[in-house]
């Protein structure tokens, strides 16, 4: 099974790919939608910044991320690589990819920010991505910003920082983690082997 | 529940191996820092932190090996640090798998640095590393602090505890925070490799004057001296290095330790 993980040009991939390879998928690192689509499933990671990496999606595709991944298979976006699903981020000025409606806003200042280390998982209902995970599990978190859907029924999961951290969110075959599973011990490896799961299908 | 506090098992790496020494010197070898950083994360250590203390230029490839090789054993976060002086070596260690790059030195000497990486690849992965040491000649102190009687300032010091930078280490916190770093790595010179517990006066006064979090480093001898630190100060995490390598305490019981005296933890 080979997958493809989007490279924005700065963050680091190399934790993702070697979570991937430990659970028996490869992976090809990919800088554009242009070519026939014949992956089982795509990884939008979670290192960079939102102007750059949305711009770095758009400007060098020549199919829209839409229509690349459209009811065809499984994504996963990490941290910024969920944010940027949704229409909107106060860390930048352009245009999400805008396949979920709401926005990404900054956790309120009254907090440590970024909200860094292990968090546990609320788990509101019952996913593809969670099964197996057992309620208040302990995953890693490094994020400014939280994502706020305008439906509220893609929360699947949630983590409490003072306020509420949407923490895995999906709609149809788009699934989106605010934590890093990569770098979240078992408990992510799990959640991995879930989404490669999900990939086979 | 909430986030937890962090324990992280520190490696101090000289030509390949991890090593420990006594306020910055007399160095001792300890173990090969692949296998410990196996350990340690199967032990539940939140994350890893390597710090490459000879930091010359030869070093560089050496490091960049060996931050790959530990990126394929682990599955928590880990940071690199140790002579990182440039914009192209931090990217380096940040692409060959490292989530966090540390810096000290090249900060000083370059602020503008912070600012640079933090654009490139978010602020999460710029630590600032600050080794602050205690001086008591209080004419060159912004902030000052009194304990038995004397008077001090923390001082800024660069090059592996060698060099003083006249820099008061509460103001250089704030500046390196509207920087643009995202978290601070806090070494107290005075307890490094003493055993004696952290220092809560600078840790309390650093993890008050910043918003980012804050990680205590230098002095823990024994468990409860990270209980010590997280009851009496608000800081984020708990750094060790001797007490977990040579098997006095393991990180699991360490946690475990923790949590009975009511500090979350994640186990």
């Amino acid at each position: 099974m080979k997958l493809a993980i989007f490279d924005y040009g700065a963050g680091n991939i190399f934790s993702l790919r070697v979570a991937l390879e430990k659970q028996g998928a490869t992976a090809d690192v990919i800088t554009s939608f242009d070519r026939v689509n014949n992956y089982s499933g795509l990884l939008l990671p979670g290192v960079g910044n939102f102007d750059p990496a949305v711009r770095s999606i758009r400007d060098y595709s020549s199919v829209s991320f839409a229509d690349y991944v459209k009811d065809k298979i499984p994504v996963l976006g990490i941290c910024l690589g969920m944010e940027m699903f949704f229409e909107k981020s106060e860390e930048g000025k352009e245009r999400g990819l805008a396949v979920m409606e709401g926005k990404v806003i900054l956790l309120p200042n009254r907090l440590k920010i970024p909200h860094m280390g292990w968090n546990d998982l609320k788990i509101r209902k019952s996913n593809p991505l969670l099964e197996g995970v057992p309620d208040s599990s302990w995953v890693y978190f490094v994020h400014s910003y939280r994502v706020e859907p305008k439906n509220q029924d893609i929360i699947m999961a949630e983590s409490d920082y003072g306020i509420r951290v949407p923490a895995v969110i999906n709609k149809g075959n788009l699934y989106g983690t605010q934590f890093h599973p990569e770098k979240s011990g078992h408990v992510g490896s799990l959640m991995i082997r879930n989404f490669l799961r999900e990939c086979k299908k | 529940m909430s986030l937890t506090k962090r324990i992280i098992p520190c490696l101090d790496v000289a030509n390949g191996r991890v090593v420990k020494g006594l306020h910055f010197e007399s160095i001792k070898d300890a173990g090969d820092p692949v296998l410990l950083a196996q350990k340690y994360g199967s032990e539940g250590a939140d994350e890893l932190v390597f710090l490459d203390i000879t930091a010359s230029q030869e070093q560089r490839e050496t490091i960049r090996s060996l931050v790959s090789n530990v990126a394929q054993v682990i599955d928590i976060p880990f940071t690199v640090g140790g002579g990182v002086k440039t914009l192209q070596h931090a990217r380096d260690i940040l692409l060959c798998g490292a989530d966090k790059v540390a810096i000290n030195t090249g900060a000083v000497k370059n602020p503008q640095i912070i600012t640079e990486l933090m654009e490139l690849f978010g602020k999460q992965c710029v630590v600032i590393a600050i080794d602050a040491k205690r001086n008591y000649n209080v004419s060159n102190g912004t902030n000052i602090f009194s304990e038995d009687s004397k008077k001090f300032w923390f001082e800024v010091f660069i090059y592996g505890g060698k060099k003083e930078t006249g820099l008061d280490a509460i103001e250089w916190a704030k500046k390196v925070q509207d920087l643009g770093a995202g978290e601070i790595l806090l070494t107290s010179i005075d307890r490094d490799g003493t055993k004696d517990g952290y220092d809560l006066t600078l840790t309390g006064a650093i993890v008050d004057a910043v918003s980012i979090p804050v990680i205590a480093s230098g002095g823990c001898g024994r468990p409860s001296h990270m209980l010590d630190v997280f009851k009496k100060t608000q800081v984020d995490a708990a750094l060790a290095a001797s007490i977990f390598h040579y098997e006095t305490h393991s990180v699991d019981r360490v946690k475990e330790y923790l949590k009975k005296n009511d500090v979350q933890v994640r186990l």
